[in-house]
């Protein structure tokens, strides 16, 4: 069942077309991330479920119902800013308890639930303390309770994780997803870090340029992209292209090994050109180049790979992908 | 070690240095204030220090031989009514024009500004038509409805940048937490807007008691006259300066400001420093 569905949504600032013409469904309980570069539209697409912006075109259905013209706060929605946007004047536990506040809830049920949230997120002990006295990681925690205590139809977070430094980072998606499982809440998650989203999505919406470019499971993304920018975007270092045959021939650096060690009978073959290898610990780059064309592979650190050699590389056949050199368009073989 | 010696010295003489540069004003005032004329008039006289037993004549001709009280009074009387007026007017025009009507309301708000700029000098002229034919000329009220054109500008200006600087996001979070946008403004802004509103307070009754031009044009009672008129036009006899006295009153009406200021320092400063660094 479709809890958010997204017609033709279109949205234009002035010449700009922030958002043009997204069409997607979302499911009770999934967790969708729009995944896309900075100024693809992601913050703009998310505003529009919120509310916060008039769509220019199309119409969004949540729960059944077009909610174009209805304002943020009938409309089921919560919300987390990039920013947190914490009420600076109100302690923890009055951020958290603001939207049970407004609707007028009386005290001891507000005390019960924000209990719950914050103790959903390990914030119980912060209840008592102002927003400027907690951490950068426990303000995310409390944005993510006062978004959760009202019990959503559909949470909606922009960035939450790009202000946090990049060790509690880590921990910080580890718990969202686990939460996110517990209370099976319907999630609409933006981001533009490409590992945050493979790691959290159940379906990655990728962006470019206001437009969708590919739904699909984090697999799909990554092993089968639609075109060479959902394949040049995700996955760090990118896709590597090589013109072959009147077509685009791209395969992830992983997949790029030595010729002798592929099981493949017949693997897609080439000259590689090593001018630089990194080793990174867990595996190393090598960087160089296929004809004149920029190519790099990752690989075990344990292979003798010497800089300005030039060997027999070759991918699996199974493991390339072609893509019309005009368009872009991945074709399927 | 010597480096850590000459910078703590260097920033005690600073601080020396402006401590006195603002404080000598008040000590001459002070001093001049319980001076004898026939000390204060002698060019031989070293004019920093008492050189003569200390008198309070000044301070007794103040009280017993001006209206001084009654000018505090009328000061504190037309300010309280400003500032009223100057909140009541200045909070909703800076709220719309910051957050609601968008880049009309930038060029609204520099229009605004930009009425503050004609002097009073100018003004007064044709004020004091409207006023007289209010029939509201020799009545504190002519300054009551004379002074809100410029405290009111000036006010709307400030709290106006001043709510920009507060994030937008935090209004947003409000409408998603369920309230409407006038509940958003009065739960959320409001609130996080008191520091503004209180430095425009401030702000909008030292405007007041500064104001000179519109007074003296305006009032000629003498139990009318508010403090900033009074003591020049009561004290200032012909040639005749009664600096004494007029050091005294002008110390004395000075120090329920600085009170006012010092009390609030911290939300001014903060209020000022949001109102004019934009993010
Ligand atoms: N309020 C606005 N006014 C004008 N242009 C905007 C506004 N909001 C976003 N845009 C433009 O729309 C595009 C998409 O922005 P945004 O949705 O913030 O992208 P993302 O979140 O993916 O970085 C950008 O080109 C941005 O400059
Ligand atoms: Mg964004």
């Amino acid at each position: 069942m479709a809890i958010v569905e997204l017609k033709g949504i279109s949205k234009s600032f002035g010449q700009v077309r922030a958002v043009d013409g997204v069409d997607v469904e979302i499911k009770d309980g999934e967790f969708l991330v729009l995944l896309g570069p900075s100024g693809s539209g992601k913050t703009t697409l998310m505003r529009l479920c919120a509310g916060l912006e008039r769509p220019t075109g199309g119409s969004i259905v949540i729960d059944g119902s077009v909610v174009n013209d209805v304002p943020p706060r009938e409309r089921g929605i919560a919300m987390v800013f990039q920013s947190y946007a914490l009420y600076p004047h109100k302690t923890v536990f009055r951020n958290i308890a603001f939207p049970l506040t407004v609707e007028g809830m009386d005290k001891a049920e507000i005390r019960k639930k924000v209990e719950w949230a914050a103790g959903l997120l390990g914030i119980g002990h912060l209840l008592d303390r102002m927003p400027s006295q907690v951490s950068g990681g426990e303000k995310q925690r409390v944005a993510i309770a006062r978004a959760l205590v009202r019990r959503p139809k559909v949470l909606l977070m922009d960035e939450p994780l790009s202000n946090l430094d990049a060790k509690v980072r880590h921990s910080a998606r580890d718990e969202l997803k686990k939460f996110q499982r517990e209370i099976g809440v319907t999630t609409i998650y933006v981001t533009h870090d490409q590992a945050e989203a493979m790691g959290l999505g159940d379906r990655i919406a990728v962006m470019h340029e206001g437009k969708v470019r590919q739904i699909g499971t984090p697999d799909d993304i990554y092993h089968y992209p639609a075109d060479t920018f959902v394949a040049g975007f995700v996955g760090t270092p990118p896709m590597n292209f090589i013109e072959k045959d009147g077509l685009l021939t791209g395969f992830r650096p992983e997949l790029f090994h030595p010729a002798e060690l592929i099981s493949d009978q017949d693997p897609v073959r080439f000259r590689f050109r090593i001018e630089r290898v990194e080793n990174l610990g867990a595996y190393s780059l090598a960087y160089g180049t296929i004809g004149s064309v920029k190519v790099i592979a990752n690989l075990s650190p344990r292979l003798r790979i010497r800089e300005g050699e030039e060997r027999d590389f070759g991918v699996s056949r199974q493991d390339v992908r072609y893509f019309d050199k005009q368009t872009g368009a991945g074709i399927r073989r | 070690m010597l480096k850590k010696i000459l910078s703590k010295a260097g920033f005690c003489g600073g601080l020396a240095f402006f401590i006195v540069f603002s404080a000598s004003p008040f000590y001459i005032m002070l001093i001049t204030m319980f001076k004898k004329s026939h000390d204060l008039f002698n060019p031989t006289n070293n004019p920093f220090i008492l050189n003569e037993p200390f008198t309070a004549e000044h301070v007794k001709l103040l009280f017993t031989q001006t209206l001084y009280t009654t000018f505090l009074l009328n000061t504190l009387y037309v300010g309280v009514a400003v500032v009223l007026i100057t909140v009541a007017l200045s909070v909703p025009a800076a709220f719309s024009l910051a957050r609601i009507a968008g880049r009309w309301g930038e060029n609204l708000g520099i229009g605004i500004f930009l009425t503050y700029l004609i002097p009073p000098t100018l003004l007064f002229i044709p004020l004091s038509r409207i006023i007289s034919v209010l029939g509201l000329q020799n009545s504190l009220w002519s300054l009551v409805l004379v002074y809100p054109t410029f405290t009111v500008p000036f006010c709307t200006w400030l709290l106006m940048s001043f709510i920009k600087s507060i994030p937008r996001e935090i209004e947003e979070q409000a409408l998603i937490d369920g309230c409407s946008r006038l509940g958003a403004l009065v739960k959320v802004i409001l609130p996080l807007s008191v520091p503004g509103i209180i430095t425009i307070i401030v702000f909008a009754f030292t405007l007041v008691a500064n104001e000179y031009i519109y007074a003296l044009a305006f009032i000629q009672d003498s139990a009318k006259k508010t403090i900033g008129i009074g003591l020049t036009t009561e004290l200032v006899r012909g040639d005749v300066f009664y600096w004494g006295a007029l050091m005294g009153g002008a110390l004395i009406a000075s120090i329920p400001v600085a009170l006012l200021y010092t009390f609030f320092l911290d939300r001014i400063i903060s209020g000022l420093a949001m109102g004019t660094v934009r993010r």
